[in-house]
């Protein structure tokens, strides 16, 4: 008898499992479903607009995306929209969009450094944000300012102690990124002016948390980060004798900066549109953009396009 | 004289190392519990993430965690105990098994970013089952199934054969004897497998970096309907578990309570391995005591 | 119990339906268990295809040399033209695995020894439970620690900033301690209790038993722990990426920034789009990954043979 239970238990588990998997594919076909026909539903009605939104991709404009699609869904007109915030890294965000895997590509660069010509020009930009960043330092190094001239000798390994910089006489550790990463490409286009080698015995961590704590803990170390994650526990440098500030980005005094794009295949579907327009809201972009330590792209006073090419609004 | 003291220098030094273990363990989870036990209170356990502001919680990463493990166990355990019946009743022993056998001992050995970039590349973009929970599980189970089938066999092997024998002499059929005799013997001990594989999945993260996501929408626990993208429930869905939550906190945390976040979900972490090795443990006792007394 | 069974299998009427009933059984149940041999057989043949057929993209189509990539000590892929030395990245997969063992192995024999040999009862009841414990504790979580413990303290104690090699090393040597132990208290548990009976009775002592007998003897199954722990190090990333620096050079010491091979795939795979030679240059090293897999397998089974010999 109890084995015969223990074999209807174990159908039953067959069962449960065969349910599932079905309940999974039609919740997939669902989701497809739903992401064709939101378009077309909802530019002809003009009404509530509904469908599925797949954002994927850089994990610095994540917070700011996710937080803003809560928000965006909890607004009535749109509760029937759901967008899903993906951090996975720029290049996975680039392919996963110019491959129609995803509506969303963030990004930290523009389209044109990573993919193919004509891939990029399949997809259109939507810069939502401005990120900018600063090195920083331990604290012990007695410098709270560099040149660029100083910032590559220091970054190509030609200025290994910061003394050589007017500093304490204390061995220089780079915290650098990998070298795909887009906020080490911003880094070195706009604060060196060229690309740098990883050298040997330098440090390269992808993660901004991780940057700051190496930083923050390893005496003579320099790193860089948005602004964002600026605080305390360690130094933020002037750059050519400006100050990281909002203020100074907005004018390109201070020039290390980059846009953070929401790159989509085509024309957006309704629901994307909808959700790309309320980032670009004066409510967002004054709220939760500033909030985050992003700078709003509305009250930049320049404009710079995928070669660096800065020209005034 | 002289080979006795060297006996006791030898001894002593293994008893030393021995200690030495002890203490490191403690010290490991000294350290964890100190810093994280102050920052767990039903609140923290409870309450959703914050992007920027003090006080997030975890409620939603242990909810994924603890679901990711279900849909794991339920695609795992039906797959190992199948193939693990297999290879102690079925197979012959001839090259084919063997080489089953080394495909099981390979998959086991496989290194977990492997397996999460097999996802990606399989699950997640050629399936379209996107960054989900299920793409996760998915991807879990297949470094859960070599251990589900090890597990399986060997606890079939130690039934002892007379059981099998009087099965089979009574006229049922192998399939029969299998599933109503060798499998409720050998229950006891599979069960205790799977609870210690299952506290596998709870720590994993590379795998899931790739797989489940990095992300955890925004979940409505009202909603309990599976195909409601906001319902808890729908396996489609991306989801972040307590592992790469503190992955995540750790490397993009942007909260001011980053680090005592990091430190209290890993506390969490801790306590769950612990309460399922203990679990399995227990398990194993009461459900051993009961076969044997009972019947 | 048993009666109402034998009435039915045995009785004359329904001797179609008794045959079709039985059959019918086994055969869902055959067809059940071989179903889920042929799924894990699919499974792992996929992954083995997949990955390769991405990771070898980089050798057919786009021009670069298994050579270059295996022996090449410079890793530039945004170079122009771009670069793929790999060697830094094994040489650190290969130098902290192996470090991580050589660390573990003498720690796991004692502990097993001391758990079979000296304090079984203890040894089962509080050493053993702690050990499996070490092995339920997330990577993830050894890598913070290790980040915020041993970091910190090796920058303080040794020249360098505490990260590197040994850094990683330390924090995969207590991850690997629990497959070193296990198998090891194995081995030793299962030799003949005859060896050790006689050993003692010719008036050898515990450690000479220990150092001339017991060790000789469960060698290979000790080495099989020591392989399968330096298999486990070698695959494993997220608490190796924390606290190795990841800098793509062979390192000049033990505290300066290296890279492993699962490192620099966690840290680049989500910067690259698929399909670009960086991201195909980063599949060819998950597939040696892969290829090394095989061979700790391959490396594994032959102790294995010399045990049963």
């Amino acid at each position: 008898m109890k084995g015969d239970f223990f074999e209807m238990k174990m159908k039953k588990t067959l069962l449960t499992t065969l349910a599932l998997a079905f309940a999974f594919s039609l919740a997939a076909c669902g989701n497809n479903d739903n992401n064709s026909n939101a378009g077309s539903n909802n530019s002809s009605s003009g009404a509530a607009v509904s469908g599925q939104v797949i954002a994927v991709g850089s994990s610095a404009l994540q917070p700011l995306a996710q937080g803003v699609a809560d928000k965006f869904m909890a607004e009535d007109a749109y509760k029937n929209v759901s967008v899903t915030v993906q951090a996975g890294g720029s290049g996975t965000g680039l392919s996963q969009v110019s491959d129609g895997q995803a509506d969303i590509g963030n990004s930290d660069i523009f389209a044109e450094e990573k993919l193919d010509a004509d891939k990029s020009a399949e997809l259109i930009d939507h810069k939502v944000a401005v990120v900018a960043m600063a090195a920083v330092v331990h604290k012990d190094v007695g410098v709270d300012n560099l040149t660029k001239q100083q910032l590559v000798d220091i970054f190509t390994g030609k200025a290994t102690n910061w003394k050589d910089v007017g500093g304490a006489d204390q061995a220089i550790v780079i915290v650098n990124r990998p070298s795909s990463s887009g906020t080490r490409a911003t880094f070195e286009a706009f604060a060196l002016g060229t690309k740098t080698e990883d050298l040997q015995g330098s440090i390269q961590e992808d993660s901004s948390g991780t940057v700051k704590k190496l930083v923050a803990e390893t005496p003579g170390a320099i790193g860089y980060l948005a602004l964002s994650y600026l605080d305390d526990s360690i130094v933020a440098l002037n750059y050519e004798g400006v100050e990281p500030t909002t203020d100074n980005v907005t004018t390109n005094a201070y020039p290390v900066w980059a846009y953070e794009h929401m790159y989509t295949k085509g024309e957006p579907s309704a629901a994307a549109k909808a959700y790309l327009d309320y980032i670009m809201s004066d409510a967002v972009q004054n709220g939760d953009v500033v909030e985050q330590g992003f700078v709003p792209v509305s009250s930049m006073k320049v404009d710079r396009d995928a070669e660096g090419n800065v020209t005034n609004k | 004289m002289r080979a006795k003291t060297v006996d006791r220098i030898a001894t002593a030094i293994i008893i030393c190392v021995a200690g030495f273990i002890m203490l490191v363990l403690a010290a490991l989870l000294g350290y964890l519990l100190v810093r994280g036990l102050k920052h767990i209170s039903f609140d923290f356990l409870t309450s959703a993430p914050q992007a920027i502001k003090v006080g997030g919680g975890i409620g939603p990463q242990l909810f994924n965690s603890l679901f990711l493990l279900v849909l794991t166990m339920i695609i795992t355990v039906p797959l190992g105990i199948g193939a693990g019946i297999y290879m102690s009743e079925y197979a012959k022993d001839n090259k084919l098994t063997a080489f089953i056998r080394l495909i099981v001992e390979v998959l086991s050995s496989f290194p977990s970013i492997v397996i999460g970039l097999f996802g990606l590349l399989v699950i997640v973009n050629t399936f379209g089952f996107g960054y989900s929970l299920l793409s996760g599980a998915l991807a879990l189970t297949v470094f859960n199934l070599p251990m589900m089938v090890r597990l399986t066999e060997q606890s079939l092997r130690n039934v002892p054969k007379e059981q099998k024998e009087a099965g089979l002499a009574l006229g049922l059929s192998r399939w029969k004897t299998i599933s109503s005799i060798m499998i409720p013997v050998a229950l006891p001990s599979i069960v205790t497998g799977s609870i210690l594989a299952a506290g596998r999945v709870f720590g994993e993260a590379a795998a899931l970096l790739f797989t489940a996501g990095m992300s955890s929408p925004r979940l409505d626990f009202t909603n309990w309907n599976p195909l409601s993208p906001t319902s808890p429930l729908n396996p489609m869905r991306p989801a972040e578990t307590l592992a790469v939550h503190i992955w995540k906190i750790n490397s993009e945390g942007l909260a001011p309570d980053a680090p005592e976040i990091a430190a209290g979900a890993s506390a969490v972490l801790v306590i769950m391995v612990l309460l399922f090795n203990l679990g399995a443990r227990w398990f194993g006792r009461v459900v051993y005591r009961k076969l044997t007394a009972s019947k | 119990m048993n009666l109402p069974v034998t009435n039915k299998q045995g009785g004359p009427p329904g001797k179609s339906g008794k045959w079709g009933k039985h059959v019918i059984e086994e055969a869902r149940g055959r067809a059940f268990v071989y179903f889920c041999v042929l799924l894990m057989v699919v499974t792992i043949f996929s992954i083995v295809f997949f990955i390769a057929s991405r990771g070898l993209t980089p050798f057919i189509s786009q021009g670069v040399s298994v050579k270059d990539m295996l022996f090449g000590l410079k890793w530039k892929p945004e170079g122009n033209p771009p670069l793929f030395g790999a060697l830094p990245f094994l040489f650190g997969s290969f130098v902290t695995s192996v470090l991580a063992a050589l660390i573990a192995a003498p720690l796991g024999f004692c502990a097993s020894i001391f758990m079979t040999e000296i304090m079984p009862k203890f040894g089962r009841t509080a050493l053993q439970p702690a050990i499996e414990l070490l092995a339920g504790i997330p990577s993830v979580v050894y890598g913070f620690v290790g980040l915020s413990v041993v970091v910190p303290f090796l920058r303080d104690v040794f020249p360098g900033q505490g990260i590197g090699i040994l850094a990683g090393a330390i924090v995969l040597s207590v991850m690997i301690l629990p497959t070193v132990t296990t198998i090891g208290t194995d081995a030793l548990r299962s030799l003949p209790s005859g060896l050790k009976e006689g050993s003692y009775a010719l008036g050898a002592t515990r450690w000479q038993t220990i150092y001339r007998l017991i060790l000789p003897t469960a060698l290979p199954s000790l080495l099989t722990g020591v392989v399968l722990g330096i298999a486990r190090a070698f695959g494993e990333a997220l608490a190796v990426q924390m606290v190795i620096g990841n800098a793509p050079h062979i390192p000049r010491s033990l505290f300066e920034s290296a890279t492993t091979l699962t490192s620099i795939i966690t840290l680049e795979m989500g910067n690259t789009t698929s399909g670009s030679l960086h991201n195909n240059a980063l599949w060819s090293l998950a597939l040696i990954l892969l290829l090394m897999t095989f061979l700790f397998v391959f490396v594994v089974r032959m102790l294995e043979r010399r045990v049963k010999r």
